[in-house]
């Protein structure tokens, strides 16, 4: 092959990543900005990141998005390498294409109505059992744990279907138990994909707003409720501080499952 | 696949068991009987009290049902309702085109760049989309503001003299859509393109196909599968958006996902949503059985 790369896709390059990379990178320079208006320059200053450590209402409304996004994200993990090995190594059993669906259906269902739904789901629960008594934490990280193991589960079976189950098979030959094997064998192979499952479930539960207004109740806040109500209102320069950091974070998290899922290749064959 | 030869241990029958059956009961309690929820509700009369609706079984056990079709009966005889989902899926059928216009030639040209290069490429697609969702939409009120990035340099460049009103049209809202959704039209279509064998294109050439016919032909058809998945993965989920209407959609953005939300939240009809939220369902039913079949033959293409 001696084709050249053509200009006209370096153009259509430098157009999409341009597109995709200037809004966030202006948040950033803006939030470091010392007017109060939103689109003046007014010289460098930290007023904003000092003015949203002092705002009482941001860090309660943050510890509960972020213990909310640490159970999910565990649990969802869990339940979500189940899934993953429930459809790749087990055969068939009654109700598979059923699961299938439920596993697939919740990355596209508009979030409108799976917040609904849920909603639905605990006001009966708490009428007929009397459980979850109330809708807050809870609730809000049950249904967390709902979508993020969708997701969890899409990670888990790629890494299972592109493994060869030649090892698991070998230690089962050799006299291993089903749930031995899975321990010993199976998870420590797709280790890096429950990491990044891990990591996408905590930043799908951070940032989940509709699904959470929906099954949140009264004095249970989270983050992306805060923000989108002050958004509501108008473009205000703390958000520009808040959103900095939540980027600077997010892109840590995402740089480490990346690292995680590449450094290794699977191995293919035995 | 499982060594299905051997009889399983009886600790490998609990296992089995337990590993499907877990994550199983979960789904059903969390994902399927909340559908099932909406639509009885749908049938329920709103009342005021906790809950606010009619109750099916009114009677206890004496077999009594209590089912009414008033909520749907209104929902196509009030405008407000036919003129959303229609408007929800012209707006989403505009924002998947814009997706397909920029991300096909974007995936073309990931696909076509020299190895190492490609992953950077691709990480750098998919990284604004951990991101917070919320965030990156209000990154982008600030660039179409009236004194944003796009207006400011208008001006600059002496095309207007007034700032456009642009935020707060639908022109944001196919702008937002276009620009939190094209991760996920790209995904599909570079995995499409990525498989294409550069010798074919080669081949094409040598036997005198112009650029023109050779994307026709070859590259096209043989993408197919990827803006078909690319497609839906953004038309399915821009139907129900309600975060960009509301926040960069003007007062005349009545996008389904927005008139449910304000339904529920601020006149507390809840009959009335869970009937609004099920006539959606039901127009998204089959575009997601199309996504669900080609994920299911996508999964069987990589085993």
């Amino acid at each position: 092959m001696n084709r050249r790369y053509p200009p006209f896709l370096i153009g259509v390059l430098a157009f999409a990543y341009a597109f995709l990379y200037v809004p966030i990178v202006l948040v950033i320079v803006y939030s470091f900005n010392d007017s109060r208006l939103v689109s003046v320059w007014g010289g460098f200053s930290l007023r904003w990141y000092r003015a949203l450590l002092e705002n009482e209402q941001v860090l309660r409304a943050a510890w509960l998005s972020l213990r909310v996004a640490i159970v999910s994200a565990t649990v969802a993990t869990v339940l979500g390498t189940l899934a993953g090995i429930a459809l790749t190594r087990m055969g068939r059993y009654p109700g598979r294409f059923l699961f299938t669906g439920m596993l697939a259906a919740p990355l596209v269902m508009p979030e409108i109505i799976t917040g609904l739904s849920l909603l639905l789901l605990f006001v009966t629960l708490q009428d007929l059992i009397g459980w979850p008594s109330g809708r807050g934490a809870l609730t809000i990280t049950l249904s967390h744990i709902t979508f993020c193991m969708a997701f969890v589960a899409v990670v888990a079976q790629s890494r299972l279907a592109a493994m060869d189950a030649a090892l698991e098979e070998a230690a089962l030959d050799l006299g291993g138990t089903p749930f031995r094997v899975t321990l010993d064998i199976t998870l420590p192979l797709i280790m890096p994909a429950m990491v990044s499952g891990w990591l996408l479930s905590f930043t799908l539960s951070l940032d989940d707003l509709v699904i959470t207004s929906f099954v949140s109740g009264p004095g249970a806040s989270t983050l992306p409720m805060l923000i989108y109500s002050k958004v509501k209102l108008g473009l205000t320069p703390d958000i520009n501080a808040l959103a900095t950091l939540i980027i600077v974070m997010v892109s840590i998290c995402v740089g480490v499952a990346g690292w995680l899922m590449y450094r290794r290749p699977v191995p293919q064959r035995v | 696949m499982q060594n299905r030869d051997m009889p399983l241990p009886v600790s490998g029958r609990w296992w089995r068991a337990g590993a499907i059956a877990i994550p199983y009961a979960w789904l059903l309690l969390f994902f399927l009987a909340p559908f099932l929820l909406v639509f009885k509700i749908s049938v329920a009369d709103p009342v005021v009290g906790q809950p606010p609706f009619t109750a099916l079984f009114p009677g206890g056990g004496s077999g009594l049902v209590h089912i009414s079709w008033d909520n749907y009966r209104f929902l196509f005889e009030d405008n407000l309702y036919p003129v959303s989902y229609l408007k929800s899926v012209q707006i989403a059928f505009v924002s998947t085109l814009l997706c397909l216009l920029l991300g096909y030639p974007l995936a073309y040209a990931i696909a076509r760049a020299r190895h190492p290069w490609r992953n950077v490429l691709l990480m750098l697609v998919i990284l604004p989309f951990w991101t917070s969702f919320l965030l990156r939409v209000y990154a982008w009120m600030g660039v179409l503001s009236d004194h944003g990035l796009v207006n400011n340099l208008l001006l600059w460049l002496g095309v207007i003299e007034r700032p456009l009103k642009i935020l707060y049209t639908d022109l944001a809202v196919y702008l937002g859509i276009l620009y939190s959704y094209l991760p996920f039209m790209v995904l599909p279509l570079y995995a499409s393109l990525e498989r294409l064998d550069p010798d074919l294109h080669d081949a094409a050439e040598d036997l005198g196909a112009g650029p023109l016919t050779v994307f026709r032909d070859i590259t096209l058809p043989m993408s197919l599968p990827g803006i078909i998945a690319g497609s839906l993965l953004v038309f399915i989920p821009a139907i129900g958006e309600f975060v960009i209407p509301s926040l960069m959609g003007g007062l005349d953005s009545l996008m389904i996902g927005r008139t449910l939300y304000e339904e529920f939240f601020s006149n507390r009809d809840w009959p009335m949503s869970a009937a609004v939220a099920t006539v959606l369902l039901l127009i998204l039913v089959l575009p997601i059985m199309v996504f669900q079949r080609y994920q299911v033959r996508e999964r069987a293409g990589v085993q």
